[in-house]
């Protein structure tokens, strides 16, 4: 019986284990709350008062809900496709060559968005882009298009220069000796072997546009409610579950946009 | 001979001017939608304020770096101590140290932990963690309001339990806040401290046991040290953005328990104060700088003692 | 996964094809505070005028003062409070669209005509209108709540349940009423009691933010609020009461207005006409539960509403009821200062 010794275990560590599963439940205590108080009957956020579809109906009919959402996923689309684009030119300029002048640089500005506070860049872009506005009399989606790529770019930037860094240059060295041009060795033996980069950095950005609400609010014109821009508003209202509805549809892309990311990386 | 060298020179040339061209884009965007607009705060910060927001361009002020720290009482015209100002940058800078502290505390053990586990267990941990770090920063907040509500779920546990018989206010505190900042920040902590973890070599945990140290003693004298860059990198990543909270404060601390994005953002809007608003920022942006600094300085120190 | 890439791809296209639409014509922008607007109300409009009307929310008359006034807002309407209204037609940011000629202002009724904040109506149409006093959980405190010591000098059973709705010049109002001075008064002996009342005060408050709703799970037992927020509480928990200060409280009207560089004025144009008549008007009320300030409106009102008592002040109460005028610019940095100053 228990009167040998379990084997003694190098790793363990008292209460760690205890820790972390403490932990992961915490983490997902309210979201589970809130996704089942959005299933709640009556308009109270803390007290339950039985099942009922109610509020997901009144969200799914409220367009001011639905085109917010239909916003947000559009804007997160092509912020996240621009700054993959980019963040995929810039991983390629800055990884694969020895130190040169200049990279220090623009290792800075490349995760200069990670590291201003959110408030302060939204003040400062609703400034300059107010006066561009005045100027030009355009108050497109443009704005928050170019605002929404700059801060997702680190995001996208780091997942492509970690799989950048662990592929070896041997391939590209063979085919430029093959006298493929840059271009076709890149089309034909770089960008698919940095696809999973690529996908995990695009959908990194993405759901970083999707969460953002500070500068969002500040840089938007008509008509350019996001999702979590809209639920800011309804804080001076009285929030019910409609919000927790709209909030429960929000997580199912994004949890599984992460797990997509998972899968992926997994397979490399 | 010469010809070659000219090649030479000319390739290398276009690989400068190939690297440049990939980066533009990029960097162009980044100064145009994020550094360039910075500058507008300096500008902004040394200009008298409008009457109704906004400056008077071109009007030179030092008003609105003097405001920070002190300002003339409304009623007697007395120059006094910022006070308020000072109380709430000393409140930011504390609530992200205890913040970093605290994530440091639990992540540490989480991280470690997941570490530990058989290869494919770990990417498991490593989804869960991640998942709610991706779902919308708002949401979480609401989610967490909930909880803590008079009539939320852990004052419901608690009447039911009997440890208490009426509820205990804890929304709109400063620790209302600063549980919602670990929560939100906790998987920043945990993601650079598993990952510096899972490159540790075992050997020195089994070599330092073969010489009897304790379980504690091992984790203090070899675990801890060898994942220090890791451990570093969380703290920068957790107290970074907590130091700039917006949005934790305003809907957690009830408008009562103000950061200094809080600040910054009553300054522009009701408080009509750009040049205020505007200096606020940049003190905030120092702060972050300095940490910064620290971060580069001891992750450096660190290769150098090492001699790697 | 490819289906995921469909799927975006096809939203992206989707959400660009009808971006392309907006910038064409019968497309309004208005922009409101949040949870404002009924939708109801705008599948009217589009259904009678073919007009589609996005709205786009803020949380504060400043935010959209500071917002509109930095410039190229493209929103076509913005619903400023009375005491603002002043401050947007001296800025030039309103259009002189003159509802006073429209057919519908004939519904109007007469003592919104003539405001102080905009004579004749040469610039706004009525929103809705309403009060702010402090609302109470009558089961948790008996004593009298007609009065600002609810919140001013808050009695025990009420100490630490507090909310106050953190608008300067509703606050503002009411705290230099129950001191014993007048709207816009520049005296700094009153004005300084004002201020340490107040932030004496902030000690027994537990929060100074929106959101009723912390009455419905008594997370506040007390608040500093506007009526159609009190009538949608009472419904929730029937001991929750609205009073009338005695002492003096403020009304409040947030008007319709359309931008000096609103992109679609005729449009703009024809949604104010449409809000001013009664069955439209009514939508907006039955939404967003305050009065709206057009004859006839409370026909198409929903019952409860028409007889709610919090939004039908008697003339005993009334009596104590006041505007906001616009002070004048070094009293309102004074103000400002000790808002400030109780915020932080």
């Amino acid at each position: 019986m228990a009167t040998k010794a379990k084997a003694f275990d190098l790793k363990a560590q008292p209460g760690f284990s205890a820790i972390a599963r403490i932990a992961v439940v915490s983490l997902y205590l309210p979201i589970i709350i809130l996704v089942v108080f959005s299933f709640n009957a009556t308009s109270s956020l803390g007290v339950w008062g039985g099942f009922s579809f109610g509020w997901f109906v009144m969200a799914w009919h409220n367009d001011l809900i639905i085109n917010a959402a239909l916003f947000s996923l559009f804007l997160a689309t092509v912020a996240g496709v621009f700054a993959t684009i980019m963040a995929t030119m810039a991983a390629i300029a800055m990884t694969r060559s020895d130190a040169y002048r200049g990279q220090t640089i623009s290792y800075a500005l490349i995760n200069q968005p990670l590291i201003v506070p959110e408030i302060v860049t939204a003040i400062s872009l609703l400034i300059v882009f107010a006066a561009v506005k005045s100027a030009t009399g355009y108050s497109g989606t443009g704005y928050l298009v170019i605002a929404h790529t700059a801060f997702c770019i680190p995001f996208a930037y780091l997942p492509i220069r970690a799989r950048l860094e662990g592929m070896d240059l041997n391939l590209e060295t063979a085919a430029a000796d093959l006298y493929a041009d840059p271009w076709k060795t890149f089309v034909h033996v770089t960008l698919p072997r940095l696809g999973p980069g690529i996908v995990a950095g695009f959908m990194l950005a993405f759901v970083v546009s999707l969460d953002d609400v500070v500068i969002t609010d500040l840089v938007k014109s008509g008509g350019q409610e996001t999702l979590p821009t809209f639920m800011l508003g309804q804080i001076r209202r009285d929030m019910t579950p409609e919000v927790n509805a709209a909030a429960t549809m929000l997580l199912i892309p994004s949890i599984l946009l992460v797990t997509a990311v998972h899968l992926i990386n997994r397979k490399k | 001979m010469s010809s070659l060298t000219q090649q030479a020179a000319a390739h290398q040339a276009a690989t400068v001017r190939r690297r440049w061209l990939l980066k533009a884009p990029a960097l162009l965007t980044i100064i145009l939608a994020s550094v360039g607009p910075l500058s507008v705060m300096l500008v902004y910060s040394i200009m008298a304020k409008g009457s109704f927001g906004g400056v008077n361009l071109g009007q030179l002020s030092f008003d609105g770096w003097m405001n920070v720290f002190v300002e003339r009482d409304p009623f007697d015209d007395t120059l006094v101590l910022a006070d308020a100002n000072l109380l709430i940058l000393w409140r930011s800078i504390r609530l992200a140290l205890i913040t970093t502290i605290a994530t440091l505390l639990v992540g540490f053990p989480t991280a470690y932990y997941i570490a530990t586990r058989p290869e494919h267990i770990r990417s498991q941990w490593m989804l869960l963690i991640t998942i709610p770090f991706w779902t919308n920063l708002l949401i979480r907040t609401f989610a967490i309001m909930g909880l803590l509500s008079n009539q939320g779920p852990i004052n419901n546990f608690l009447i039911w339990i009997g440890v208490i018989d009426t509820p205990i206010q804890m929304l709109f505190t400063d620790g209302a806040v600063l549980l919602g900042l670990v929560y939100v920040y906790l998987p920043l902590m945990v993601l650079p401290i598993y990952s510096s973890l899972e490159r540790m070599d075992f050997n020195l945990v089994e070599a330092g046991y073969d010489l009897y140290a304790t379980r504690l003693k091992v984790l203090w004298h070899i675990v801890i040290p060898s994942c220090k860059p890791g451990i570093i990198a969380g703290s920068i990543l957790v107290f970074i953005p907590a130091i700039g909270a917006y949005v934790t404060p305003r809907v957690l601390g009830g408008g009562k328990n103000m950061m200094m994005g809080n600040l910054i953002e009553l300054q522009f809007g009701q408080g009509r104060n750009w040049p205020l608003g505007a200096a606020l920022s940049i003190c905030l942006l120092l702060i972050v700088t300095a940490a910064l600094i620290f971060y580069i300085r001891a992750s450096s120190a660190k290769d150098i003692s090492h001699g790697h | 996964m490819r289906i995921l890439w469909t799927t975006l791809a096809a939203g992206a296209f989707l959400a660009a094809a009808s971006g392309v639409a907006i910038a064409e014509e019968p497309v309004l922008s208005l922009y409101n505070f949040g949870n404002y607007t009924s939708p109801e109300l705008l599948e009217k409009f589009k259904k009678e005028t073919g007009i589609a009307v996005t709205v786009t929310d803020y949380d504060s008359n400043d935010t959209a003062l500071a917002k509109v006034r930095a410039g190229g807002s493209g929103f076509d309407m913005v619903v400023p409070g009375a005491n603002f209204v002043p401050i947007w037609i001296a800025e030039s940011l309103l259009l002189e669209s003159r509802p006073d000629q429209m057919p519908n202002f004939k519904n109007v009724e007469e003592n919104w005509v003539n405001v102080d904040w905009d004579p004749g109506r040469h610039y706004s149409v009525p929103w809705q209108w309403g009060m702010i006093g402090p609302v109470v959980a009558t089961s948790f405190y008996k004593g009298d709540i007609n009065t600002s010591a609810i919140w001013l000098d808050p009695p025990a059973e009420l100490k630490g349940k507090i909310n106050v709705a953190p608008e300067k010049n509703d606050v503002l109002y009411a705290a230099i009423k129950y001191m014993g001075g007048e709207w816009c008064t520049g005296d700094k002996e009153l004005l300084k009691k004002v201020r340490d009342k107040l932030i004496e005060a902030k000690e027994s408050w537990v929060s100074m933010d929106y959101g009723i709703e912390k009455m419905d799970s008594r997370d506040t037992l007390a608040q500093l609020y506007y009526n159609g927020a009190a009538y949608r509480a009472r419904k929730v928990n029937a001991d929750i009461k609205l009073g009338f200060p005695k002492e003096g409280y403020s009304l409040f009207m947030d008007s319709v207005a359309i931008l000096a560089d609103a992109p679609h004025p005729e449009n703009a144009k024809a949604f104010l006409n449409f809000i001013m008549a009664p069955e439209n008007a009514a939508l907006i009320s039955n939404f967003a539960t305050y009065a709206n300030g057009i004859k006839g409106s409370s026909a198409f009102m929903s019952e409860d509403l028409k007889s709610a008592p919090e939004l039908n002040i008697s003339s005993e109460h009334l009596a104590a009821a006041g505007w906001q005028q616009v002070c004048p610019t070094d009293v309102d940095e004074l103000y400002t200062r000790i808002w400030t100053d109780l915020l932080k």
